[in-house]
């Protein structure tokens, strides 16, 4: 049988697309992050916690609206999405002027107050939610199972991901964004009502995350700490793909997936460590990230 | 004149006390320390606070005449918060006895200062046993269960059953280890094999590369040698990659009732655990849970450590009052002389090492289609006695024995 590095070829194959998979939430997670920060210079550390919303908003629908998986995936981050925008208007604008780093601090406060509600309603120990019926079971793909469900994640995924990276940078109304955070005042004279748009890019955001978190929830237990775990991981990864560069933190979301998931091959004890040792090696070498502008 | 009044109320209270010279402080104070927001806080938590109030309020209340106080504090799984909180206690706020105790690194902590400062530890959720052997007290109680039951019990069940040949998937820290070792220990006693093992970081959320190697070895059998929030994302990642389908049979080498709960019976269905109590097991069992949900709300039912909780603060509260002090030693050398009789345990006893031997189930959970109401989840395969389940007393390596 071929083997790479010592191991089955059938094992390699199945822990790279294993990776792949990962890789997918690091992307739509770390699109959301990069996107806020790219155009209004939010470090968005509610990140995680809007991800968990949205976890718990596709929990909530199905328990107690008995609304499914599909429409969740619509519905679930536009909640998120709404009280993203309402975060926005009501606190984050009136930081804008201010040094990014305030923002930063509101939108950890914020993140811990959301976590502490959650958890003392619905406990740590989560909330079942099933895989829907029409993607439950698993493809034989020879080297290794596939669950379907694993499969949809990375197909959306790619979807979203393409969508907004075309949406930013081919579309008009990405073209004025871009404007916008450039210079907001000669935008605002052409006509263009700048603050809704600011509004309505950190609701995008946020929105992102909620489908992360819908997509998380029938593979990941729904519980309150769900985006704690995962929001450090991304933040590496936007910063080594480059703060605020869309593409770069779609690419650097699928390729830290793949190393992560060798690394549970070749040596699983590292691999919770493994994304900031790259992080550490590309901020010596290559300080504003790989896809990242200098300066 | 109020010098006078003083003198009085000073002469009562003293005279008071010398009636119950043996209480200290005329007062018996509980300490439940335990994980109040953290990982463990669902399974313990503020339900083990709920069990030791019962507790105490079954008790009377009053024990040889003074009152008996329940506080409660959160020691976030972390040694060095659980011990400042446990200093404090003991030191200032006439704390007697420290309870529940989850997370094995605090209550190693924790058995060490109540040993150095003789107070009673009654420990139901930590796991190591160690704490009864090398690390043994004479203050202490391990009440509910411990690494080695939990690994014996489904280890030899599940091996015996033809699960012959075994792959761990194990969280990279003490507690992980120690579930592994003794439970290949256990696997190999029934004639079976390992055939391999990966330890995963703890905490982490995915496991399906863990998984995909379990399904590579071909074991018939994948424990899980981890706990809580790990445990349940491994279970619902491993039904996802079909481990069941494919004919492996998976165990959660710790696995609670909450648990179950959170993964739900599509998911966890079909699973072998070992547990030390369930709340559907008697009549008795059933009258203390709903006591139990009526005062905790949310419609939850108790874990066994919550359960453990109640009985161990109960039956402390009668050797005090069959004792007459509340001197430490004294109390739990009274407690290893009375057998334990309540909807926790049939005929338990407490042996030299501080370890409360008890019967175990191996259990296994229903399809959703066998569940008739809620919290409906335990099949019970088997009864584990006690002498059966637990480490044998000199193998333990606990200096207390040795000594007799």
């Amino acid at each position: 049988m071929a083997s790479v590095f010592g191991i089955p070829l059938a094992v390699f194959m199945g822990q790279l697309l294993l990776g792949l998979i990962n890789g997918a939430f690091y992307a739509v997670l770390s699109l959301g992050l990069a996107l806020i920060f790219g155009l209004l210079n939010i470090i968005n550390f509610a990140h995680g916690a809007q991800y968990m919303m949205g976890a718990f908003a596709a929990w909530l629908l199905l328990t107690v609206l008995g609304i499914g998986y599909w429409p969740a995936l619509v519905l679930a981050p536009l909640i998120v999405g709404l009280f993203g925008m309402a975060v926005e208007r009501t606190m984050l604008r009136r930081l804008a002027k201010l040094d990014p780093l305030y923002g930063l601090l509101l939108t950890f406060g914020l993140a811990l107050v959301i976590e502490g509600l959650f958890r003392q309603q619905y406990g740590v120990s989560g909330q079942p939610y099933q895989v829907p019926e029409a993607l439950q079971g698993v493809i034989k793909l020879g080297f290794m199972f596939l669950p379907i469900y694993r499969g949809w994640v990375v197909l959306a995924s790619l979807v979203v991901c393409l969508g907004t990276w075309v949406a930013i940078e081919k579309t008009k109304l990405g073209a004025l964004l871009r404007a916008a955070t450039e210079n907001p005042s000669l935008v605002r004279a052409f006509g263009v009502n700048v603050p809704m748009m600011i509004t309505a890019t950190y609701g995008f955001g946020a929105a992102l995350a909620g489908l992360a978190g819908v997509l998380a929830a029938p593979v990941y237990a729904v519980n309150p700490l769900m985006g704690s775990n995962i929001i450090i991981v991304v933040f590496a990864v936007v910063v080594i793909g480059g703060m605020g560069s869309i593409l770069g933190s779609v690419l650097t979301g699928f390729g830290l997936g793949l190393i992560e998931g060798l690394t549970k091959v070749f040596y699983p004890e590292a691999s919770s460590t493994i994304i900031f040792v790259i992080m550490a090696i590309v901020l010596l070498v290559k300080p504003a990230g790989l896809f990242g502008k200098a300066g | 004149m109020d010098f006078r009044k003083w003198m009085m109320a000073s002469a009562v209270a003293l005279l008071a006390a010398g009636a119950n010279a043996q209480i200290s402080d005329n007062v018996v104070k509980i300490g439940v320390l335990t994980d109040l927001s953290g990982a463990y806080s669902d399974l313990a938590g503020k339900g083990s606070v709920v069990a030791a109030e019962l507790a105490v309020a079954d008790f009377g209340g009053k024990v040889k005449g003074v009152p008996v106080q329940v506080v409660s504090a959160d020691h976030q799984n972390k040694p060095d918060i659980g011990s400042a909180i446990a200093n404090r206690w003991i030191d200032t706020e006439q704390v007697d006895a420290i309870v529940d105790v989850p997370t094995s690194s605090v209550a190693l902590a924790i058995q060490e200062i109540t040993r150095t400062k003789n107070r009673v530890h009654l420990n139901s959720t930590a796991g190591a046993s160690s704490l009864t052997g090398e690390k043994c007290s004479p203050t202490m109680v391990h009440w509910t269960y411990d690494t080695y039951a939990q690994a014996h019990g489904t280890g030899t069940a599940l091996t015996k059953q033809g699960g012959d040949t075994w792959f761990f998937i194990a969280a990279d820290y003490a507690f992980g280890k120690a579930l592994q070792e003794d439970t290949e220990a256990a696997v190999k006693d029934a004639g079976g094999k390992v055939l391999g093992s990966v330890k995963a970081p703890f905490p982490n959320t995915d496991f399906s590369s863990f998984l995909l190697q379990a399904q590579a070895s071909g074991a018939k059998v994948v424990g899980l040698a981890n706990a809580g929030a790990d445990t349940i994302n491994a279970i619902k990642q491993a039904h996802e990659f079909g481990l069941d389908k494919s004919g492996q049979k998976l165990t959660g080498l710790l696995t609670f009732v909450s648990d179950i709960h959170s993964l739900g019976l599509e998911t966890a269905q079909g699973i072998v655990i070992t547990d030390s109590w369930y709340w559907d097991l008697n009549d008795d069992t059933r009258a203390w849970a709903k006591r139990w949900s009526e005062k905790m709300g949310g419609g939850r039912m108790p874990t066994s450590v919550q359960a453990g909780v109640y009985s161990a603060v109960m039956h402390y509260l009668k050797a005090i009052d069959k004792s007459g002090t509340d001197e430490a030693k004294k109390v739990v050398d009274t407690m290893k002389t009375m057998p334990i009789n309540d909807m926790f345990a049939k005929n338990g006893k407490i042996r030299a090492d501080g370890r409360m031997v008890h019967d175990m189930y191996l259990v296994e959970i229903k399809k959703p289609s066998e569940s008739k109401y809620p919290w409906d989840y335990y099949k019970i395969l088997r009864t584990i006695p006690g002498d059966e389940a637990y480490r044998p007393l000199d193998k333990g390596n606990c200096p207390l024995v040795a000594a007799k």
